[in-house]
């Protein structure tokens, strides 16, 4: 096992990229450190499997290195890499038993049988996929398949990182919770570096100590999933973590005070954001619903609508085009037609074309 | 609950297959049926005599001699065409131009008449003027295939693969092509062989393409007619003579129509219970998943 370093990554899968779209990934440094947990998350199309096979060797780069430790693995097949991966749809032999298949990978290494037969039956235990062994793999559901996936990987001492694909998409929703688990309890128990790739922020955020947020072939924050809630570096993060997704609004900025509607708004970063935005840039105000209240003294607004989301509920106010999201409890009154919200001043911020200010790429 | 409403008018839906299949399938069949228990004279007088032409033919040397032969034509002919066929398939680039241009030049076989193609080999393999038999003369093999009963096989079954090889090559490329990346990837991370991959990957996968082409191959071989006839007619001697060749010769050749309808029953049954035996074998265990 070790640390995992990706330095300078760019991949395109057009022979001469010209244009910044042409890029799949546009630059990435990560490193992973050993037996963390970590989530890759992003939309579909923002190169986040891309990444993931470049790891594990399935796809060559563009340019830039990956090293596991010291070590430059960028040349190496896969095979030779000792990374483990589960994909989306689960892959089993389908003509093997689930014993077989956990074996599989070892035979290949030409691992000695009897010691085959403890591995596999260790890990078997482990994924309690032990009364299926003798089973023919073709025969069990979604989930026991992702198990053998899984499986597959775990068997093998000698694995850096074990990668996940999407594994729950085929998987009953039901089932999904449970796998879930499944697999963060294995990671308390086995220690070792997995990286789970996923467009969903649940998943992301209840099996990773550190979420990776990608965007258009970039990673736009790296955190913990409490980071990316309170301090989104992007408003790309904040639309895209938490449901709903975080207020963005235009905003003119003089003096060193944000006004909003000509209201002055005070922020938690007005002073890096005067220094950020000396030139030019669309500068905005985010801030998520939970810290958005009503109060008077603030922002006028007239509610727009009220939807009920169980222990919640999201109104939706207008001040002028733009819209505000406030999110109430449900025991919380809701007010009719004209009122006014303020904004917990410690979560909302100024974005710099995006970029929460002062912390641009 | 409304009352079942009964309404007989959907019979008449049914209607046109019935005619189509009575004409296609079940009149010409029993007409079969009615020649083989009669014995047939000139002027349309028939005499009933049970199951005696198929205790004839059952028991005919004749017939067993044509029956192993085309048993043996078929046997060596799957031999060949569907190992051949699979390594073609595995061997044809994946995508790109390349690709189509494989499927084409694969597929131009499959489009020649049958008459055509042993009309073809006829000459091709004449020793005296034929590309085949003249260079093979030359190189000092003594080859001419109206004579010796070897040659004409070989001849026979260079033709077979030369014309079917394809169909399996094709079937086997379409089911390789419907295997998903992530099977690859998954045997690559697990550090498979190329012939680990081909076992326990791709064989899987081509498994039910595979039924179907050796069932096609088994049925169309085993009731080859037009290319041999066009070939060797048979020959030299009986050497060539398959169960189609026979069976004409004693129907068309002879006029034995009883005999020969009897024969026809056979060999009908034959091809069944054999088709039966290759599908049975093939989808062995499948049940269960």
């Amino acid at each position: 096992m070790a640390r995992i370093r990706l330095e300078a990554l760019r991949h395109s899968y057009l022979a001469a990229p010209a244009h910044d779209a042409d890029w799949a990934l546009k630059q990435i440094d990560l490193q992973w450190q050993d037996g963390g947990a970590y989530a890759l998350l992003g939309p579909s199309g923002c190169g986040k499997t891309t990444l993931l096979n470049i790891v594990s060797g399935l796809l060559h780069p563009t340019s830039g290195r990956v090293r596991f430790g010291e070590v430059d693995v960028t040349d190496q097949p896969p095979d030779r890499r000792d990374i483990a991966q589960v994909f989306q749809f689960p892959v089993v032999y389908d003509t093997m038993t689930v014993f077989d298949n956990l074996a599989f990978p070892l035979r290949n290494r030409g691992v000695p049988q009897a010691q085959i037969a403890a591995r596999v039956h260790e890990i078997a235990a482990l994924l309690d996929l032990e009364p299926m062994l003798a089973q023919r793999a073709a025969g069990l559901t979604a989930d026991g398949k992702q198990k053998i996936s899984l499986g597959r990987g775990l068997v093998r001492s000698d694995v850096n990182v074990i990668m996940l694909d999407e594994p729950l998409t085929v998987i009953d929703p039901h089932l999904k919770w449970r796998l879930r688990s499944k697999l963060k309890e294995l990671h308390q128990r086995i220690r070792m570096t997995m990286v789970y790739v996923t467009h969903d922020q649940t998943e992301a955020m209840t099996f990773a100590e550190q979420v990776v947020v990608m965007h258009e072939g970039r990673v736009v924050q790296t955190g913990t999933p409490v980071e990316l809630f309170e301090r989104p570096r992007h408003t790309f993060v904040g639309h895209f973590i938490g449901s709903p997704g975080m207020n963005v609004l235009p905003c003119e900025l003089a003096g060193g005070v944000a006004r909003f509607a000509g209201i002055a708004v005070p922020t938690a970063n007005a002073a890096t954001a005067v220094n950020a935005a000396a030139g030019s840039g669309r500068i905005e105000i985010g801030v998520r619903p939970e810290f958005v209240r009503f109060a008077d003294g603030g922002v006028p607004v007239r509610v727009a609508r009220v939807s009920d989301a169980g222990r919640h509920r999201i109104v939706e106010t207008r001040h002028g085009e733009s819209v505000i999201r406030v999110l109430l409890d449900e025991r919380d009154p809701v007010p009719s037609g004209e009122a006014r919200v303020v904004f917990d001043p410690r979560f909302t911020r100024l974005y710099v074309d995006g970029w929460l200010a002062g912390e641009a790429v | 609950m409304s009352a079942r409403v009964v309404n007989q008018r959907a019979w008449w839906l049914v209607l046109p297959v019935l005619l189509i299949v009575a004409f296609n399938a079940v009149i010409p069949l029993m007409t079969v049926v009615n020649y083989s228990v009669q014995e047939t004279f000139g002027d349309n007088r028939f005499f009933f005599e049970g199951v005696k032409w198929f205790d004839q033919v059952m028991h005919s040397a004749r017939f067993h001699e044509a029956l192993k032969r085309q048993l043996l034509f078929t046997a060596i002919i799957l031999a060949i065409e569907v190992p051949l066929g699979v390594a073609i398939a595995l061997a044809m680039p994946r995508r790109g131009l390349w690709s189509s241009v494989c499927l084409v030049l694969m597929s131009m076989p499959l489009l020649i008449p049958w008459n055509v193609v042993g009309a073809m080999w006829n000459i091709f393999a004449l020793p005296d003027i034929g590309l085949l038999g003249w260079t093979l003369n030359k190189l000092g093999f003594a080859y001419n295939y109206t004579r010796q009963p070897f040659a004409a096989w070989a001849t026979l079954i260079a033709m077979d693969v030369w014309h079917w090889t394809s169909l399996v090559a094709l079937l086997a490329y379409a089911g390789l092509s419907a295997i998903p990346d992530p099977y690859y990837q998954a045997a690559k991370i697990d550090g498979a062989s190329a012939w680990a991959v081909f076992r326990h990957v791709q064989l899987p996968k081509m498994k039910h393409v595979l039924t179907i082409a050796v069932l096609l191959r088994f049925m169309d071989s085993f009731m080859i007619y037009t290319e041999p006839v066009v070939l060797t007619g048979g020959g030299p001697g009986n050497a060539t003579t398959l169960l189609s060749i026979d069976l004409v010769k004693i129907a068309l050749g002879q006029f034995d129509l009883g005999p020969a309808a009897a024969m026809s029953l056979i060999y009908f049954l034959i091809i069944l219970l054999l088709s039966w035996v290759f599908y049975r074998v093939m989808t062995l265990g499948e049940e269960s998943s």
